[in-house]
């Protein structure tokens, strides 16, 4: 060590010691949390659990970073609807007024189509509650997965954006989630989302469709990220994910599916499955008994790795 | 678009989206206690990114071929349990290069 470090003081020697000490100590404490938190179930992992976590600076930093990767994508989608609607005749801050009061990509989509043809109010908000319906279903499931921190106000705000991407990010986190996690998570996406559509709409075309093409593989591979390790680690989730993936295949290939928009198709396979996993593979609940499939089926090491690494 | 038209559009689509949203989020406090229920909702994430994952990603990239590339760096990656912007800009990135060939 010291060969490697030539030039280095005993006052760095010490601070890094004392660093060091610093950390070991915040891994103790975490250690003592966790296990005060999950005394019945072990293999929970309750980071953001306790009511005195979730308004931190930190849970909002680790939301933003995990938030990141979902604004990348969104920009590309809503550069793509930013050219859209441009193309059909709206000036960028209607488009962009669009985007930062929707947030919800199949459904200004739609919305967009409507305008253009002239349809009727009735019509309008009647093809918005079928395509987004689903947020019904996952703002149902993240009602139980939201601590203390989440009071009313919070609630208002944070559902505003609560998109498919969001929710499932949130859900997929172990234990509960706070406000401040929340924010974070919702912030960047928005973000994205906003920006993406108004420089679609100004300056749509001047980006190469080589380069604006794959970037729309970007919230498929966050999918991918989220959606694998519980795949590989939990027999219950993988029989949920296929019984999923087929339905929507089945809907989406069947002639006789094609009526179906594509929010319904996302609500018939995600409660079917859903439903099926929950009559063969019910948990404990009422004990709130450790699973394997608690959180993501990992174990707290390695959630921890992967905490770094995300 | 003309602003007459445009506004009564826009506030009865944000109004519908926000108040599906809102009104689940905001009504239910409490815990379910139905066991069937409880696993059924923590069925639903997965299940919902399964279904929005496939097929659409088959044609994520506007052409088959080179979402097929990119899908597939994605679950090498994702089975490796690598951090999320990792797997997705490497999937942009296989279907990128993928599109010189294709």
């Amino acid at each position: 060590m010291a060969d490697r470090h030539p030039k280095r003081s005993p006052r760095d020697g010490r601070a890094a010691r004392w660093f060091r000490e610093i950390l070991r100590a915040g891994k103790a404490k975490e250690a003592a949390t966790v296990a005060a938190n999950t005394g019945k179930a072990p293999r929970t992992y309750a980071r953001g659990a306790g009511s005195m976590r979730g308004c931190g600076v930190l849970d909002y930093r680790r939301g933003f970073k995990h938030g990141l990767p979902i604004a990348l994508g969104y920009i590309s989608v809503s550069f793509a609807f930013g050219i859209q609607a441009s193309a059909a005749g709206l000036y960028p801050w209607q488009a962009l007024l669009i985007s930062m009061l929707n947030v919800t990509s199949a459904g200004q989509m739609a919305g967009l189509q409507l305008m253009v043809a002239g349809a009727g109010l009735p019509e309008m908000a009647l093809t918005q509650l079928t395509i987004n319906l689903r947020y019904g279903l996952m703002s149902l499931a993240l009602s139980q997965k939201l601590d203390g921190s989440m009071t009313l106000p919070h609630r208002l705000a944070i559902s505003f954006c609560n998109t498919d991407e969001v929710f499932i990010l949130a859900a997929a986190q172990p234990g509960k989630v706070g406000r401040a996690y929340l924010y974070g998570l919702t912030n960047g996406p928005y973000l994205g989302w906003a920006l993406g559509t108004f420089a679609g709409a100004v300056a749509g075309n001047l980006l190469p469709v080589s380069v604006t093409a794959p970037l729309g593989l970007a919230i498929y591979g966050m999918f991918l990220a989220i959606l694998l390790p519980p795949f590989r680690h939990c027999r219950e989730i993988r029989f949920v994910v296929l019984v999923a993936v087929a339905l929507s295949c089945l809907f989406t290939y069947l002639p006789v599916c094609k009526p179906l928009t594509g929010g319904f198709r996302i609500i018939l396979c995600a409660v079917g499955a859903s439903a099926l996993g929950a009559w063969l593979f019910p948990e404990p609940a009422a004990t709130e008994a450790p699973t394997p499939c608690d959180g993501d089926g990992l174990t707290e090491q390695d959630r921890i790795n992967r905490e770094v690494r995300l | 678009m003309n602003n007459t038209a445009f506004f009564p559009y826009l506030l009865t689509m944000a109004l519908v989206t926000y108040l599906i949203r809102m009104l689940p989020l905001a009504a239910i406090r409490r815990r379910i206690q139905s066991r069937f229920l409880q696993a059924f909702l923590r069925y639903v994430p997965y299940a919902v990114l399964g279904a929005m994952t496939f097929p659409a990603v088959f044609s994520a990239t506007g052409n088959m071929a080179t979402s097929l590339c990119g899908l597939a760096i994605g679950v090498l990656l994702g089975f490796m349990e690598k951090g999320l912007l990792t797997v997705a800009l490497s999937a942009c990135a296989a279907a990128y290069l993928a599109g010189f060939i294709f």
